[in-house]
């Protein structure tokens, strides 16, 4: 064969078998879902025919989608300053030396290894009004008890909490990545001009950790649309919505509803919001580039 | 040649349909089932399956086993989509307008042959049949079956004075007694609740209860049609709300079906409301005197019941409906209902039930036991629509939101009312 | 300037506080669990120790199914995205083929939209292959990953190019070369993706859940979830004892390797 043409063939080969898979599991979903969209919910014995816009125009008029989309970007912009700051707390404390650092880095690390169903079993009894953990510190101070997870002011704050808890010791690990990249001779230049150390960290730290907060921030916004887990042990979307986060909702359209139109709509949805995130984890990275 | 390799092929075929006919004398069936796996009602179904299988040994039952009633309908649904061998599944008793558009069950007067099957089919409490039944045809076999009851604490009733064999009859009562039972420390923060109702898991349920006791059943026979504005129902609303936010006696926002029964344990509400389901793991959880008793009574008394039923799915053989039809025969036999109910406190759905020595016995020193089932007297279907999931969904997070605060009981009803109408419409 | 000694140990101080504000959760699993499921509820510290809870767990749900469910899952999706994501990678940074470049940018769109948030279509493409409930349904998703292209990718791109020239001079093929010369000197990437890959696996929930229906299928992590909410009710005590017993091959991994674990996060995340 020609050499010429049996490199394009290689090259090919090597990645016909996960291709195969990208294509099955990942590209063929997200034009099936985009096509399933427009048509109708086969059901028993009525067939699927096409209905144009009309599952749009449902999801239009749906309250329990435009809540969920407002407590998914609560539950995003809630959680995600919180942990990152503390991520690079965490980094920046465990990053030098100090007693039992090694401990504390480990506290740190462990809630990021766990499963968030085990997670969420343990929180649900901090949370249980009268007996659980919250409620007897709460009592013990002197303070009346709350319905934390039955009322819908909290339940979604009792969600953060357990998100923030899990994911800050994730971020500070590229964190603690980040600040051990930074040059030796930066770290001295700063020492020798005799800069105070909140300063050195204001001007010097935090934006050669720029990129890792790119990065860590737009992970932690994709995270939000995918780690639902502790929802199916504490709430189940409630009270009253509450709780309802797209990718649950899409869920219970799907496995409990068996409508898959809808489902599908709303899979759309999400790719849609995560396309967008993407370009613009894009131009910010862009723009940076051209800064610098 | 050709004719040797031809009666070889024949042989081969012999061969095969031999073993095809041996196989097929052998019946295996899976049925889906509601039950966490271990634990008590695990090893009883265990138990009982095995019983069966040792008087049937050419029947071979595969239970897959799933924690709460929507997940194995999921499970159940899916597997059935997927092709899969599925014969019988214990799935709730709701699900039989949604089975029935999806097309999928069969009436077991299909499957009866004789008259002392005709019989049996007429066996189980009558109230246990209003779910169990549409077109005047029969679809389930009640076997899990429970109704809503009132567990309190009598420790608590004797602590506070009240008599700890006098229970609230009525809603009056119950306010009262309940403001009586809660108890707060020197702070004036409360510890013990007077009533806890759960509002999360079947919220729908429990709101039935007052519904009915306010007069009201919240759907029609035929499944598309509901009431959940009228005057009776806002009415019944109101009351719960009022319950903690004007009385007290309960605490506000939603309470969790899940941990309710270990806060009534740990002492923090004094009466709940519960399925009879529970009725086993509090008798061996609890470190004080308890009682149970019917639920108090407004206009009339009253409880849905709910649970689960025996349903026979479309696709199978005529043999394996024979088979699937003894085995829940089997399983509704009365000493089998009554060590059934025994272990995990669900209702004996059968009266004959009652009259074995072993449920005699049992009741006689745990009289406790026989109150779900006086209570089928007053009985009404469990909330049961087309699309039963998404209807109950408005219902249930109206309850939410208005047990919240978040909305008045009018407003959050009439919401619920319009999203269910326009979901029924279609099967009007 | 140097931060005042006093300065410094503030910060440990509370560095420590916080650690311990983050252990708290799985302290108090410990507790519960450990204890009878009276005091689940209450704290005394004279309250009797007991193994009950965890018997009592391990004999209301088959744990020990779960957990060769969980491995034969984990292992099967990371062996299997090794030898897809090598290949695949080896492709992309090697060799010279004509539509590559279109053909990387489209595999990264996978690094935005998961098979997690594609469950419907995947459910429906699993029971056109007749593979619901099955284990190998659980892996496929996944088996062809974006995030370890790309890992890979790097990785084999700073391989110096002399020492594949030099073994093609010896004679090498292109996929001799990939396992003697690539693949050694990855090592330490190969360490990190697995161990990256093999807790999110070991922690993943809503694809098997949707997946897998039976006891012979389902993964620790939907055991947990169905033994941690039962129709009428928790107890406390018990779930603590299946949540610990659940997490703990991979706690204690982590603990005997933390070092590796935290430097394999590390490097996952930074490439």
């Amino acid at each position: 064969m020609n050499p010429k043409i049996a490199r394009h063939v290689y090259g090919w080969l090597l990645f016909a078998p996960a291709a195969i898979f990208f294509i099955l599991f990942t590209h063929y979903p997200i034009v099936r879902s985009c096509y399933l969209s427009f048509f109708n919910n086969p059901r028993g014995v009525q067939p699927r025919r096409f209905v144009g816009l009309a599952n749009y125009a449902y999801l239009v008029n749906d309250p329990i989608f435009w809540q969920a989309l407002k407590n998914n970007l609560i539950y995003a912009f809630g959680t995600i300053p919180v942990t990152v700051s503390l991520a690079i707390l965490m980094a920046v404390w465990v990053n030098r030396r100090m007693t039992g650092r090694a401990f504390v880095r480990a506290a740190y690390f462990t809630p990021t290894i766990l499963p968030m169903i085990a997670i969420a079993n343990i929180w649900l009894f901090f949370y249980t009004p009268g007996v659980g953990l919250f409620d007897n510190l709460l009592k013990s101070m002197g303070y009346s008890g709350r319905n934390w997870l039955g009322d819908p002011d909290t339940a979604l704050l009792c969600l953060m909490v357990i998100a923030i808890w899990k994911d800050a010791g994730f971020f500070m690990i590229f964190y603690l990545a980040a600040l051990q990249g930074i040059p030796k001779d930066v770290i001295e230049a700063g020492k020798i001009e005799g800069a105070g150390r909140w300063y050195f960290f204001r001007r010097v730290t935090l934006p050669l950790l720029m990129p890792t907060t790119v990065f860590v921030v737009f992970n932690a916004l994709i995270n939000t649309f995918r780690i639902i887990d502790h929802i199916f042990i504490l709430t189940k979307g409630g009270p009253d919505n509450a709780t309802e986060l797209l990718l649950y909702y899409l869920f219970q359209t799907a496995f409990e509803f068996w409508d898959t139109a809808y489902a599908a709509v709303l899979t759309v949805v999400i790719m849609a919001i995560l396309m967008t995130l993407a370009l613009a984890q894009f131009k910010v990275l862009e723009r940076r580039t051209h800064y610098q | 040649m050709r004719t040797s390799g031809f009666k070889l092929v024949l042989l081969a075929t012999a061969l095969v349909f031999m073993v095809v006919g041996v196989a097929a004398a052998e019946i295996n069936m899976t049925m889906y089932y509601p039950i966490a796996v271990g634990g008590k009602p695990y090893q009883i179904i265990n138990e009982l399956i095995q019983g069966f299988e040792s008087q049937n040994p050419n029947i071979k039952v595969k239970a897959v086993y799933y924690g709460n009633y929507d997940d194995t309908r999921t499970k159940c649904l899916a597997a059935l989509k997927a092709g899969e061998p599925v014969q019988l599944s214990v799935l709730f008793s709701i699900d039989i307008f949604d089975l029935l558009n999806q097309d999928i069950i069969v009436p077991w007067d299909d499957v009866v042959q004789t008259d002392a099957d005709r019989a049996w089919l007429k066996s189980f409490y009558p109230a246990l049949m209003a779910n169990s039944m549409a077109g005047g045809k029969t679809y389930g076999i009640p076997f899990q079956r429970s109704t809503i009851v009132m567990y309190y604490n009598k420790d608590a009733f004797a602590e506070v004075g009240l008599d700890p064999e006098k229970p609230p009859a009525t809603w009056d009562e119950l306010v009262a007694m309940g403001k009586k039972l809660v108890k707060r420390d020197a702070n004036g923060q409360v510890v013990r609740w007077g009533l806890s109702i759960p509002s999360t898991g079947y919220p729908y349920w429990m709101y039935q209860c007052l519904a009915i006791e306010n007069g009201l059943e919240l759907m029609n026979k035929a499944g598309n049609e509901v009431y959940f504005n009228r005057p009776e129902s806002i009415e019944a609303l109101r009351f719960w709300h009022d319950m903690a936010y004007k009385h007290e006696i309960m605490q506000k926002g939603s309470t969790d079906w899940g941990t309710l029964r270990q806060q009534f344990l740990g002492g923090s509400t004094a009466m709940m409301w519960h399925t009879t389901g529970n009725l086993t793991p509090v008798r061996d959880g609890a470190k004080f005197k308890f009682g149970v008793a019917m639920l108090p009574a407004h206009k009339r008394r009253g409880s849905p019941t709910g649970g689960g039923n025996f349903y026979i799915f479309k696709k199978t053989t005529p043999e394996e409906r024979t088979a699937v039809l003894k085995f829940v025969q089997f399983m509704t036999e009365p000493i089998n209902t009554a060590k059934w109910s025994i272990g995990t406190g669900y209702v004996a759905t059968r009266p004959a039930a009652y009259e074995t020595d072993l449920l005699k016995d049992y009741v006689a020193g745990f009289p406790a036991a026989t109150v779900a089932r006086d209570q089928f007297e007053y009985a009404v279907a469990e909330f049961s629509t087309h699309e039963t999931a998404r209807v109950k969904k408005f219902l249930d997070d109206a309850i939410q939101a208005v047990l919240s605060g978040k909305a008045t009981p009018q407003e959050a009803l009439n919401k619920a009312q319009q999203g269910a109408d326009q979901i029924l419409g279609g099967y009007r | 300037m140097t931060p005042s000694r006093l300065w410094l140990q503030l910060e440990t101080v509370a560095a420590w506080l916080l650690g311990i504000l983050w252990a708290l959760p799985l302290l108090y699993a410990f507790w519960a669990a450990f204890h009878p499921a009276a005091y689940a509820v209450k704290f005394d510290l004279a309250a009797p120790l007991t193994l009950a809870n965890f018997i009592e767990a391990w004999t209301t749900a088959p744990f020990a199914r779960y957990f060769v469910n969980t491995i034969l899952y984990t292992t099967m999706t990371t062996a299997l995205q090794f030898v897809l994501c090598t290949l695949a990678a080896y492709a992309f940074a090697c060799h010279d083929w004509k539509g590559k470049d279109l053909v990387f940018s489209l595999i990264l769109i996978q690094l935005m939209v998961m098979p997690d948030q594609l469950l419907v279509v995947n459910y429906q493409t699993m029971t056109a292959l007749n593979l619901v409930d099955t284990i190998p349904a659980i892996s496929l998703p996944y088996i062809a990953s974006a995030f370890g292209v790309f890992l890979l990718r790097q990785n084999f791109k700073q391989v110096p190019i002399a020492l594949a020239e030099a073994a093609r001079v010896e004679g090498a093929g292109p996929l001799t070369i990939l396992l003697k010369v690539y693949v050694p000197l990855s090592k330490a990437v190969y360490l990190a993706y697995g161990l990256v890959s093999i807790s999110w696996h070991w922690n993943n929930f809503l694809w098997p859940l949707v997946i897998t229906n039976s006891v012979t299928t389902r993964p620790i992590t939907v055991g947990l979830s169905i033994f941690g909410s039962p129709e009428n009710g928790v107890n406390f005590a018990i779930v603590s004892a299946g949540t610990l017993m659940s997490v703990a091959p991979l706690l204690i991994g982590f603990l005997l390797f933390q070092h590796q674990f935290v430097h394999s996060f590390m490097r996952a995340g930074i490439k």
